[in-house]
C-alpha cells in the first residue's frame, strides 16, 4: 500500500467576512494518525475540505508527498482526490444505488477498474467491515453505523494514500459509534495515513499518534495524545477539554 | 436518529393485540365500508335525479349521448386518434431531449458557454410565455410561408415542432428543479471520489434528479397527450378535427364526447402507471422519504 505525507503551510480560508483558517500549519507523516480536536467553528472541517480541494484556499500551500501542490492554480483536483479520500459526517451515500454500486462507482469510472475487479474488491472490503450481506441493499435500509461503514469502504476502495475523516461518528447513535471506530482502528493497523476530526476523546487518546488542538483557525497545541489531552500546556486547550468532560 | 434495521435478525415475538380491540377494529372497518357505499349510492342517485329532471335533458341526451351517433362516428374517430398518438410518440422523446439539454446548458459554469446559456434562458422565457396554440399557429402557417429551401412544407411537421418547443421549455424547468433538488452534499461526495463534473452529473445528480421529478414530468406527458388536439388548427385530421367534421354533418355533438372518451382512455392508464412507478420506487428505496 502506498501512503503519502502531507504538509499544510500557512493556509488561510474565509467565508465572506468570517475568517475560518488563519495561517494554519500542519505536517502529517506517512502512516501517521493525526486527530484534530477543537470546538465547532475552529476550522477542522474546513481544513479537511481544503486538503482534498473541495474548498479552494485563499492563501498558503498544501503539499502532498512534497511533490503535488493541491493549492496550485492549475492543479488537476480530480488527480488529488484520487489520492486523498474523505468520509463525511452525514455519510453522503448515493441513495439511488445499492451498497455495491456505491462502492464500485468510483473504482469503475475514475480508476477504470473492470466491473469484476471493482466488485471483487468491494465485496472483500464489505466483508472485512462486517457488511457482506448488505451489498445488494439500498443505503436507506441500513442503520447509521452501517451506512457510515459503507461510506468508509467506498473511500477505502479507491486505494487512497491519505484518508480524511470529518467527524464521522458525530451523527451516530452512541451505541453505533463503536463499530465505526473499530473500522478506523482496522485501517490504522494497515498503516494508512489518516487525518481525523473528532469529538471522541477516548478514541483520540488510544488511537492517535498525534493530537492537534485547533483554535480560531490555527493549531494552538499539538503533541502526543497523553500530553495534549491529559497535560495540556495552553489555557484554551484546558478550557476546551474541561468543557468537554463537563 | 436511530434507524432500526427493517428486518433485524432478533428473536421474533408474536405480536399481541387485545381481542376487544381486534373486534372494535373489524367493526369499524365494516362500518366505514358500509357508510362509503351508502353515501356513494345516495349521491349518485341525487345527481342523476336532478340532471334527468332538468327540462333540457332529453335534448341534451339526444345531442351529446346518442348511442347511434356514437357507434357511427367511433371507428372514424379511433382512426383519427391514431394520429394524435403518433404526434405524442414523436414529440415526447424530442421534448425530453430538448428539456434535458436546455436544463444542463443553463447549469454550465464555464464562461465560454455564456452565449449558449443566454440562448437557453431566452428560449425558456419566450416559449413558456407564449400560449402553445399561438406557437402552433405561428410555426404552422408562418414557416411554410417562408418557402425555405429544404424546409418541410407539411404543416403537421411544424405542429409537432411547435409542441416540442413549447413543452421543451416547461420540461427544461422541471429538470432544472430536479437538479436543484439533489442535495449539494451528493455532488461533493461524488467529486471527493475523483469523479469529474460530467461523471458526477451523469451517475449521481441526474439519476436522482429524474427520479425526483418523475411525477411532474408524467403530468406534463398527460397534458401533452391532450394538447396534440391543438394541431387540428393547422388542418390535419386528428381526432378533434374528425369529431368536428362528424358533428357538422349530423348536427349531433356525440362525436365530441366520444373523442373525450378516447383521450380519457389514454390518460387514465398513464396516471395509474405514474402512481405505480412511484410506489415501486418507494418500496425499493425502503422508506417513504427521499433524502
Amino acid at each position: 500500500m502506498t501512503t503519502a505525507s502531507l504538509a499544510v503551510q500557512s493556509v488561510w480560508k474565509s467565508f465572506g467576512t468570517e475568517s475560518v483558517l488563519r495561517g494554519i500549519d500542519l505536517d502529517v507523516n506517512e502512516h501517521e494518525v493525526v486527530v484534530l480536536i477543537g470546538a465547532s467553528g475552529s476550522g477542522k472541517s474546513t481544513l479537511l475540505k481544503c486538503i482534498n480541494g473541495l474548498e479552494p484556499v485563499d492563501a498558503g500551500r498544501i503539499m502532498l508527498d512534497g511533490d503535488l501542490d493541491v493549492t496550485a492554480f492549475r492543479t488537476d483536483l480530480d488527480a488529488v482526490r484520487r489520492r486523498v479520500g474523505i468520509v463525511f459526517q452525514a455519510y453522503n451515500l448515493f441513495p439511488h444505488m445499492t451498497v455495491l454500486d456505491n462502492v464500485t462507482l468510483g473504482q469503475r469510472k475514475v480508476l477504470k477498474r473492470s466491473s469484476d475487479e471493482a466488485d471483487d474488491r468491494a465485496r472483500r472490503l464489505l466483508a472485512r467491515f462486517g457488511l457482506e450481506d448488505k451489498a445488494g441493499e439500498y443505503p436507506d435500509r441500513l442503520s447509521g453505523g452501517q451506512q457510515q461503514r459503507v461510506a468508509l469502504v467506498r473511500a477505502v476502495a479507491m486505494s487512497p494514500e491519505i484518508l480524511l475523516f470529518d467527524e464521522i461518528t458525530s451523527a451516530l447513535d452512541p451505541l453505533l459509534v463503536g463499530e465505526v471506530l473499530d473500522a478506523v482502528r482496522e485501517l490504522k493497523e494497515e498503516g494508512l495515513t489518516i487525518v481525523m476530526a473528532t469529538h471522541e476523546m477516548g478514541f483520540a487518546r488510544e488511537a492517535a499518534d498525534r493530537v492537534c488542538f485547533l483554535d480560531q483557525g490555527v493549531v494552538l497545541e499539538a503533541g502526543a495524545p497523553d500530553q495534549v489531552l491529559v497535560n495540556p500546556i495552553e489555557q484554551r486547550t484546558r478550557e476546551y477539554l474541561a468543557r468537554f468532560l463537563g | 436518529m436511530s434507524n432500526a434495521p427493517a428486518h433485524a435478525g432478533s428473536t421474533t415475538v408474536t405480536p399481541y393485540v387485545d381481542p376487544a380491540r381486534v373486534r372494535y377494529r373489524q367493526r369499524k372497518a365494516w362500518r366505514d365500508a358500509a357508510i362509503g357505499i351508502v353515501s356513494l349510492i345516495v349521491t349518485a342517485s341525487l345527481v342523476t335525479f336532478v340532471v334527468v329532471r332538468t327540462p333540457g335533458w332529453p335534448a341534451v341526451q339526444e345531442t351529446f349521448f346518442s348511442p347511434e351517433a356514437f357507434s357511427e362516428s367511433f371507428p372514424g374517430l379511433l382512426e383519427a386518434f391514431w394520429l394524435n398518438i403518433r404526434i405524442f410518440l414523436i414529440a415526447e422523446p424530442l421534448i425530453l431531449i430538448v428539456g434535458l439539454t436546455v436544463a444542463l446548458v443553463r447549469r454550465l459554469k464555464s464562461p465560454i458557454f455564456l452565449p449558449l446559456r443566454i440562448v437557453a434562458t431566452v428560449y425558456v422565457d419566450v416559449f413558456r410565455g407564449v400560449p402553445t396554440l399561438l406557437v402552433i399557429l405561428l410555426l404552422g402557417f408562418g414557416v411554410p410561408a417562408l418557402q425555405l429551401q429544404g424546409a418541410p412544407d407539411d404543416v403537421l411537421v411544424w405542429g409537432v415542432v411547435a409542441l416540442v418547443l413549447s413543452y421543451g421549455a416547461y420540461v427544461a424547468e422541471v429538470f432544472r428543479a430536479g437538479i436543484d433538488s439533489v442535495h449539494p452534499s451528493q455532488r461533493m461526495a461524488a467529486r471527493s471520489l475523483g469523479l469529474s463534473s460530467w461523471q458526477t452529473n451523469r451517475y449521481v445528480v441526474l439519476p436522482q434528479a429524474v427520479r425526483n421529478v418523475t411525477p411532474p414530468l408524467l403530468n406534463d406527458f398527460i397534458s401533452l397527450q391532450k394538447d396534440t388536439a391543438l394541431v387540428s388548427v393547422l388542418g390535419p385530421i386528428e381526432v378533434l378535427r374528425q369529431a368536428q367534421i362528424d358533428a357538422s354533418f349530423t348536427f349531433n355533438y356525440t362525436p365530441y364526447v366520444a373523442a373525450a372518451c378516447l383521450f380519457i382512455a389514454l390518460t387514465i392508464p398513464m396516471t395509474r402507471f405514474t402512481d405505480w412507478l412511484q410506489e415501486r420506487q418507494r418500496r425499493q428505496r425502503g422508506s417513504g422519504f427521499s433524502s
